[in-house]
């Protein structure tokens, strides 16, 4: 609650994360004449945001973010009232997360040895982010996606076949080894522990099956436990195993969208993560109708750039704009904006972010209603060339100026 | 050891050696960049006809020295004959759309000459805004620009500007596109447009340049006048895109004067009758000049050393285009493929790498008539912020 009244303006809020939120509209209302003087209007707000996750995904696997880039992002984040940051930290390409337990994760699966967060970095990111009110949500991302696992970590990963004999390249993480479950426990009792958020996401998504088919132990694997041809049902057997892993450390999960169709039995408070583009309502529909919260990111890849004005169809997304009951529709609680890096890193990450994620951001915190385009371009507008201000090298909208361009 | 590499006497001294003096000339259309580059054991020569040859050699040079794990820096034995395919080989800016401060087209132009571009397409002013500060007409940025205090170039940057890309064999070639893309020229220079009407009122609204009026004539006169002087380079670029006849045909006085002239409806001839003049008036002032494909395309009567610059490119047009255009005895520069403005997802450096600017039907003759092309970096959604990254 912000009252602007001569000669006091006085913030209330119920905990410290409305606070900076407030004072973020307020340093927001605050404005310079031609003189050069610095004014407020008169005003009273009563501010809440209408989902209460609201997020920005980086990729830092892809391509290395700089701690620079990550912390400048941080800043633009609470400009924009973003309060997650989902940190897609490791991945197939590269490994920089200096893991405590397993250092040669790292040495062996990062780019090169200066490439990468160690402890104190990450404390650094975690902090930055907490004192502007923004979680940060890990993302070592399981079975999939794991190449650089096996760099560092022998053993971890499904040795693939052919015609008997094993290829020498490596599929995703063999879900039929106990090493695999031991190693897992101890590594998720590590970032259990580095990351306070309550919240780990673990993945689970595009795992493709072919080695898995190709492997002889995987097949034996599979008719010991009557799983049959159906690889969907291995996937669930390991996701089930690492979920039960994490919730013993007292985490909450949030998983890829293929967790859930491929019918891994899922804790109740697991979040899943609509992202499949694909009638994406739809997928809102079954998750919620089948009672787990879900995250909307399916509309909002904004690493898929396109020539023009694209900000205005991510503005343009009706998040609750699926088939469900109330209950269901309350299930639905936030969204995230994606920039996946292959094709992003520190020359391009903030231009290519900003403003367009802002738009993301309205979209989550404002009401249902707030949809006018030419009213949220005028503010758009505004809005790039202050975050310019703050020196924030969000891109242009369109054609135009700002009186302080970027230096 | 046999099979180590000797790091005997570390080769201190590149000799580079020029035929033809030059380092106070400006490069043209017609510079030799050819050189020569031989590195071997006690001896590294650059040679090369010009200089400009001499500062390709030298670019290429420096992309030849590694180093290594010792942080030795090192280069390998080597014989170079280089010299370009095609001779204009030009990036196109836009300071209208969004004002570019001047650390960005410099940093443009180094990153130009790493590239071995050669010419710097300033398409200067256009419809948004006019940052060009004119000595002849100092209210055209006064009221034209976006901010006449903060997004001008001043005679001082303007001189900048060329003698950087100067020093890096970088010819500059500045645009005052015309009839069309002039709405920022109005505000500077009442009379000038074309007020359009509804009905029988004027709407208050302005079109291209007004052709019927001499006082046009006379303004472009003394406008180019200014411009050849502060421009070396033998070309000028004149524009000539997109005409949008809905204003001229709105205009009263321009109807009265189609009947007179007998040009009927076919305002095409109108956009030809202005032009004509315009490069008349550029050619008497000692300028070659570069123009959209639209002149050419509506039958105006060019000079025949006129270049013609291909853009339009839905369903692949420009190869006609180019066949069209050379078979006409035109030289062509082609952009069409190379609009680098327009962004999608993924590697599309392999579209633009995969464009052969001579594919098209023609004669060896024909074929000759292509002197380049340019990349293409309109300015709607780009200023300094993501400049660099979406350009290189």
């Amino acid at each position: 609650h912000l009252i602007v009244t001569e000669p006091v303006a006085i913030l209330k809020a119920s905990e410290v994360w409305g606070a900076l939120r407030g004072l973020e509209t307020f340093s927001q209302l605050v404005h310079e004449d031609d003189y050069g003087s610095f004014l407020v209007n008169e005003s009273e707000i009563n501010d809440f945001p209408r989902f209460a996750h609201r997020g920005i995904l980086l990729d830092t696997s892809r391509h290395y973010l700089p701690l620079k880039s990550i912390l400048t992002n941080l800043d633009a984040m609470a400009f924009n009232k973003f309060n997650v940051l989902h940190w897609h930290i490791v991945d197939d390409q590269s490994f920089p997360y200096q893991s405590i337990y397993f250092p040669e994760l790292s040495d062996k699966g990062a780019y090169s040895s200066n490439l990468i967060y160690t402890p104190t970095d990450v404390r650094l990111v975690i902090e930055y982010a907490r004192l502007r009110g923004i979680r940060v949500i890990p993302e070592f991302d399981t079975p999939g996606h794991t190449q650089s696992w096996g760099k560092g970590q022998k053993d971890l990963l499904t040795p693939c076949y052919s015609g008997g004999q094993p290829t020498g390249s490596f599929g995703p993480v063999n879900p039929v080894w106990n090493t695999t479950y031991d190693f897992m426990a101890k590594f998720f009792k590590e970032i259990s522990s580095v990351f306070p958020d309550e919240f780990i996401h673990l993945g689970g998504d595009e795992v493709d099956f072919s080695c898995w088919k190709s492997n002889p132990e995987v097949k034996e694997f599979m008719k010991k436990q009557g799983f049959g041809t159906d690889y969907a049902k291995l996937e669930s057997y390991y996701v089930q195993n690492i979920l039960d892993i994490v919730s013993s450390y007292n985490k909450g999960q949030m998983v890829w969208q293929e967790v859930f169709d491929h019918k891994a039995q899922l804790k109740p408070d697991t979040v899943v993560q609509v992202w499949m583009a694909n009638n994406y309502a739809h997928e809102l529909s079954s998750v919620t109708g089948a009672g787990f919260t879900a995250v909307l990111s399916a509309p909002w890849y904004l690493d898929y750039i396109s020539y023009g004005q694209d900000w205005k169809k991510y503005y343009s997304v009706e998040p609750l704009n699926f088939p469900g009951s109330e209950k269901q529709k309350k299930l639905l609680i936030g969204g995230e904006a994606c920039l996946w890096g292959e094709f992003v890193d520190g020359t391009n990450l903030t231009p290519r972010l900003w403003p367009r994620a802002s738009a993301v951001g309205e979209r989550l915190w404002s009401s249902s209603n707030v949809t006018n385009l030419q009213d949220a371009y005028r503010r758009l507008t505004n809005h790039r060339c202050r975050m310019l201000r703050r020196g924030i090298a969000a891109e242009p909208v369109f054609v135009g100026y700002c009186t302080h361009e970027a230096r | 050891a046999e099979n180590e590499p000797s790091w005997e006497t570390p080769c201190s001294k590149l000799l580079v050696y020029v035929s033809t003096p030059g380092c106070d000339g400006f490069p043209s259309l017609d510079s030799k960049e050819s050189y020569k580059l031989s590195v071997s054991k006690g001896s590294m020569l650059l040679s090369a006809e010009t200089i400009w040859g001499a500062l390709r050699g030298l670019e290429t040079f420096s992309q030849l020295v590694g180093r290594d794990e010792n942080g030795t820096y090192y280069i390998n034995e080597t014989q170079i004959v280089d010299f370009p395919r095609f001779p204009h080989r030009g990036l196109l800016l836009d300071t209208s759309r969004h004002y570019l401060p001047l650390r960005a087209i410099l940093e443009t132009l180094d990153v130009m000459a790493y590239n071995k571009f050669n010419v710097f397409h300033w398409h200067i002013v256009d419809d948004p805004s006019f940052p060009y500060e004119s000595s002849t007409f100092p209210e055209l940025s006064k009221q034209g620009a976006f901010n006449a205090m903060t997004h001008v170039y001043t005679a001082s940057d303007v001189s900048t500007v060329i003698e950087y890309a100067r020093l890096r064999g970088i010819r500059v070639i500045a645009e005052f596109d015309t009839p069309g893309h002039t709405l920022s020229w109005g505000p500077g220079a009442p009379g000038l447009l074309t007020p359009c009407y509804i009905g029988k009122t004027r709407s208050g609204v302005y079109g291209p340049i007004n052709p019927i009026v001499n006082s046009s004539y006379q303004f472009v006169t003394s406008l180019f006048q200014e411009v050849s002087t502060v421009f070396p380079d033998y070309f000028l670029h004149l524009g000539g895109d997109e005409v949008d006849f809905t204003c001229w045909k709105s205009n009263p006085e321009i109807r009265a004067f189609m009947v007179d002239v007998g040009f009927g409806e076919d305002y095409k001839k109108l956009e030809s009758f202005y032009i004509q003049r315009l490069l008349d008036i550029v050619s008497s002032l000692g300028k070659g000049y570069i123009v959209w494909q639209e002149v050419f395309d509506n039958d105006v009567k060019l000079r025949p050393d006129t270049i013609i610059h291909v853009w339009k490119e839905s369903n692949l047009q420009y190869i006609k285009e180019m066949a069209n255009v050379t078979r006409a005895g035109y030289r062509a520069l082609l952009s069409a493929p190379w609009y680098l403005n327009r962004i999608s997802y993924g590697q599309d450096w392999i579209e633009a790498y995969k464009v052969e600017p001579l594919s098209f039907e023609g004669s060896p003759e024909q074929k000759a008539l292509v002197m380049g092309g340019e990349a293409c970096m309109w300015g709607e959604y780009v200023d300094v912020t993501n400049l660099t990254p979406r350009l290189w």
